[in-house]
């Protein structure tokens, strides 16, 4: 359904604008596009289905030792005695560390997180030590001789219980603890690590003016991001000084700055190098093997040590997804307009925080859903537990936040006996209004979310529920989504380009490609922007931090914006460039030239040309003298407006923009057996602009398929002593093939974000984001009662009907 | 039955056609020798549990773990298995349709999926959609929806049925 913004924007694209290098965004909508806007393949496609991809695992030189992780067996203790002794003495055993070898805490706002334990052991499955060998199963080996003498500590297994006032401290000297990145806000001797909030309007005022009031328990529990590649890293420290790191990780340059901060190195001294990520959807930007492998090879003489995770230490050891217990609380007036939102959520960021304070305010910026509320009060707790450590999952918090917002927008709903989609169409927020940190919002900033809800609901049809049989239904639900980035407010990224003897081009950006395509979509934007083929445009797959320019990390769905910005600056230099060069050599002034097709001509005349193979290394006159040297292009941006929030009202300016949109399901539903499948998906987003469709559909695709997982299946469990139950592939469920959809349906809506890249908004996370809670919604309509907590399983609704029939 | 010595042997194995010796330990997994020992790295360690699939390749075109298979099973001396890895794939049908399908993003499970999908196609050509889910599912793939994966699997097998079940050999 066409809206006003829409077909405003389609009105752009007829009319004649400047050059896409006044503005990057907008003015590039009036140009026919070669290859923004195309199906572009993966530049690395053809190595990744021959083997010849390579990842960190893929090459490690002779001469590596490999350090085990010896976890811990208890998810709270004390340890009495780490014994290495027997295990010194076997075969190929080079080193043994513990936790009494290093005093360094880290972590990226709080450093409250010994490497290896000191004095207690948090979760089961903590590092406590680590055994350096020649080999892995030598380490392995030795590694189960370490013997670990534990005492107890009474366990805090639910954020409920540790927040409960007589609870055991998991970190008694929380107070004390170094604040590394502000804002955080730790309670001293409570197991709360921080505290976030939203304090908008007055509440007192909106209770009043409600005539309806609903209320809602929800519970996710924490996940495991379970990429295909476990996390691993590998360190030489060198006699020069040097430290060369090779990694799986999402953030090389933080990788780089926190070495050099907890090891007292120059930065420079530190080189990550990164190849190719085999998935990562938050995982990877927690730094924590990087540390250990370092601390390894400082202890055998600066040897190369690598640290690989098998996939029970990836589970168990690295951190997972946080989990999140909400209570949500709405207020509206009779006729289904939402006065006020009362909110409190509890985190459970495991033993450490890792960045949950980080996501505890992101989950703050959006806490109302993209709807207009005018009093809002909002208490995000980052609570300790017994549980694994936890970081960023794909979506920054955004998928609890969800499933809890629009599970009571269901509620309220039914309790005002209003239609889901009307109820959600009345409250839309929209340009003008303000988000719960009181980002004034614009159609640019925000995206259109009432053209993504219609079309969403025009897709998914149907009546929430019918009968299909004497006791099998049919049931629909839909959720919305929003989400900005939630950076920090000086995030950067850079761009180099410079030119090969044949005129094609060479690409460096800090982005790492973790599968989501970000080289691909640079490439795009630099054939775009200097008029040739992507196939001209060489990319650098490996980062390296010493020779390509910074960029923040590869998360929050940043890269097209941020590199991308990057990138399009960088092509402009080098155009000028090529134009200044050109202009010697075509004898006119750099103003009367264009380029296009690896070529510099008159714009009045273009058989009056030079290509760049001609300019971009010096211009040869006939004589052999030569001029204007080499071509490199420079780009970089930097996130500009951005704030903290302010810790007492939590108002701010969180990120650069919004990415909205609408997700539906529809479920088969056994009464008998409790068993159900989504057999149809829809995701209807703003995407701004689509640079590449066919890499944005099956993105957004791949993102659902994880959010039904999410939503029916996976949980990270532990048993009544806080001990991982799955930790491994077989236990921890994910979808398999056959397990998706029937049919998934992707439709884009293009309201551009003025300042991005041809105005392309963020898009890599959001495939996932409200399908657990459209899950939620569908099943409460097919069993006629509102479902509250992840995951879905056939057993938790058999005992919800058991629960229901004994009231 | 055979009594194995404990340590470091050599002994010769056949991958992707050409007989190489390689030094092993009786514990070694086929995936450990592939990679470690003979540089072929396509196959990837996932899970080293069975659960993933990410190390499929083919013994005798037959899709294997080889995180579960001892290379001592395989070893020429006791009875010459065929070991193909996705190294040995050139311009298969499966390939060109996991381009044409976007069947992966990372591509860290990608050479297990076209080695399943490449036995696949030879076991059993004319396997029809559920027949083909049923192998489908002993590989995990965490970006792509497996919708992609299933275009590009089933196409390649529709492809193979067309040309009278002769499989896309390399």
């Amino acid at each position: 359904m066409p809206t006003a913004q829409a077909s405003q924007s389609a009105k752009q694209e007829t009319e004649p604008t400047a050059p896409a290098a006044a503005n990057p965004g907008a003015g590039a909508f009036g140009r026919r596009m070669q290859a923004v806007g195309q199906s572009v393949a993966r530049k690395e496609a053809p190595n990744k289905v021959t083997g010849r991809a390579r990842y960190r695992g893929d090459v490690t030189p002779v001469g590596t030792l490999t350090a085990c992780i010896v976890p811990s067996g208890h998810a709270h203790a004390q340890l009495v005695r780490v014994d290495v002794d027997s295990a010194r003495r076997m075969p190929g055993v080079v080193a043994i560390l513990t936790g009494e070898d290093t005093d360094l805490l880290c972590g990226e706002v709080l450093e409250d997180r010994p490497p290896l334990a000191r004095g207690t052991v948090r979760y089961h499955g903590e590092p406590v030590a680590l055994v350096i060998a020649h080999g892995e199963a030598e380490a392995r080996a030795a590694a189960r001789r370490v013997a670990i003498q534990y005492a107890a500590l009474p366990l805090v297994a639910t954020v409920e219980a540790a927040v409960a006032s007589d609870a055991p401290l998991i970190h008694p000297a929380l107070g004390t603890y170094t604040r590394a990145q502000p804002p955080v806000v730790p309670q001293a001797h409570t197991n709360i690590a921080d505290h976030a909030k939203v304090r908008r309007g007055n509440p007192t005022e909106g209770w009043a003016a409600s005539d309806v009031v609903v209320a809602g328990h929800y519970s996710v529990p924490q996940v495991d991001h379970a990429a295909m590649e476990t996390r691993s890293a590998r360190v030489e420290i060198l006699h020069d000084g040097r430290v060369i790191v090779q990694s799986t990780t999402q953030a090389p340059f933080e990788v780089q700055k926190l070495l050099a901060k907890s090891f007292q190195l120059q930065q420079g001294q530190v080189i990550v190098d990164v190849p190719l990520v085999g998935g990562a959807f938050g995982g990877k930007a927690a730094v924590q093997l990087e540390v250990l492998a370092y601390l390894a090879s400082r202890a055998v003489g600066g040897r190369p040590v690598q640290v690989v995770n098998s996939r029970e230490e990836d589970m168990a050891t690295s951190p997972v997804g946080i989990g999140l217990v909400a209570d949500v609380k709405l207020g509206a007036t009779r006729d289904g307009q939402l006065q006020v939102a009362d909110l409190t959520f509890l985190l459970d960021t495991g033993a450490y925080t890792d960045s949950t304070p980080r996501v505890a305010r992101a989950i703050c910026s959006e806490c109302t859903g993209p709807y207009r509320v005018e009093h809002v009060r909002c208490d995000a707790y980052t609570v300790y537990t017994n549980h694994t450590y936890a970081t960023a999952f794909r979506g920054f918090g955004h998928f609890p936040l969800t499933f809890a917002i629009e599970r009571t927008m269901d509620r309220l709903a039914q309790a005002l006996g209003m239609d889901p989609v009307a109820l959600r169409r009345k409250n839309l927020i929209g340009p003008g209004d303000q988000t719960p940190t009181r980002m004034v919002l614009t159609r640019s900033t925000l995206g259109d979310p009432q053209a993504c809800l219609d079309r969403a609901a025009t897709l998914l049809g149907g009546p929430a529920a019918e009968a299909t049989g004497s006791h099998t239904v049919r049931a629909r639900g839909l959720a919305l989504f929003w989400k900005t980035s939630s950076s920090p407010p000086n995030a950067i990224s850079g761009a180099v380009v410079t030119f090969n003897q044949d005129g094609s081009v060479n690409l460096s950006t800090g982005t790492v490609e973790v599968g989501a395509g970000t080289k691909t979509t640079s490439a795009q934007i630099v054939a775009e922007q200097l008029g040739i083929d992507v196939e001209q445009v060489h990319i650098h797959t490996h980062i390296n931090t010493k020779v390509d320019p910074e960029h923040w990390k590869t998360v929050a769905s940043m890269s097209t914006f941020m590199a991308g910005r990057a990138v399009m600056e960088a092509a402009e230099d080098a155009k000028a460039q090529l134009k200044s060069v050109a202009a010697i050599a075509l004898k006119c002034a750099p103003g009367d030239l264009s380029v296009a097709q690896g070529r510099v001509f008159l714009t009045a005349d273009p058989n009056i040309y030079v290509t760049f193979s001609d300019v971009a290394h010096g211009y040869s006159y006939p004589g052999g003298d030569a001029v204007g040297g080499q071509i490199i292009g420079r780009g970089s941006y930097i996130m500009r407006h951005l704030t903290l929030l302010d810790e007492a009202t939590g108002e701010g300016h969180p990120g650069p923009s919004f990415t909205v949109g609408a997700q539906g399901v529809e479920i088969d539903l056994d009464r008998r057996t409790w068993r159900y499948r989504v057999v149809r998906a829809v995701t209807v987003v703003d995407a701004g602009r689509v640079i590449n469709p066919a890499g944005a559909r099956a993105m957004l695709q791949g993102g659902m398929c994880m959010g039904i997982g999410l939503a029916t299946r996976e949980g990270v469990l532990y048993d009544r002593d806080g001990q991982r139950l799955n930790s491994q592939l077989r236990s921890y469920k994910v979808m398999r093939a056959g397990e998706q959809p029937d049919a998934y349906g992707v439709e884009f809506v293009e309201t551009p974000q003025i300042d991005a890249p041809f105005g392309a908004r963020a898009l890599g996370e959001h495939g996932l984001l409200a399908m657990p809670a459209a899950v939620a919604a569908a099943v409460s309509h097919a069993i006629g009662q509102p479902v509250d907590h992840l995951p879905i399983t056939p057993e938790s609704l058999w005992q919800l009907s058991r629960t229901a029939a004994a009231q | 039955m055979q009594r194995i010595k404990p340590g470091r042997a050599e002994h010769l194995i056949t991958v992707n056609g050409e007989q190489r010796r390689v030094s092993l330990r009786p514990a070694d997994t086929l995936l450990y020798t592939l990679r470690d020992e003979l540089g072929l790295t396509g196959a990837k360690p996932g899970c080293e549990n069975g659960d993933c699939g990410a190390c499929t390749v083919l013994v005798d075109d037959v899709p294997m773990k080889s995180c579960l298979l001892l290379t001592m099973e395989l070893v020429d001396e006791s009875r010459p298995r065929q070991i193909e890895t996705v190294e040995a794939l050139d311009r298969a049908a499966v390939q060109e349709q996991f381009l044409r399908h976007w069947a992966f993003q990372c591509g860290y499970c990608t050479s297990g999926f076209l080695m399943l999908a490449e036995g696949l196609c030879r076991q059993r050509p004319d396997a029809d959609a559920s027949e083909m889910l049923d192998w489908m599912r002993s590989n995990i793939c965490r970006c792509t929806s497996y919708a992609e994966l299933i275009h590009a699997v089933a196409d390649t097998l529709q492809r193979s049925a067309r040309e009278g079940a002769e499989p896309a050999h390399p």
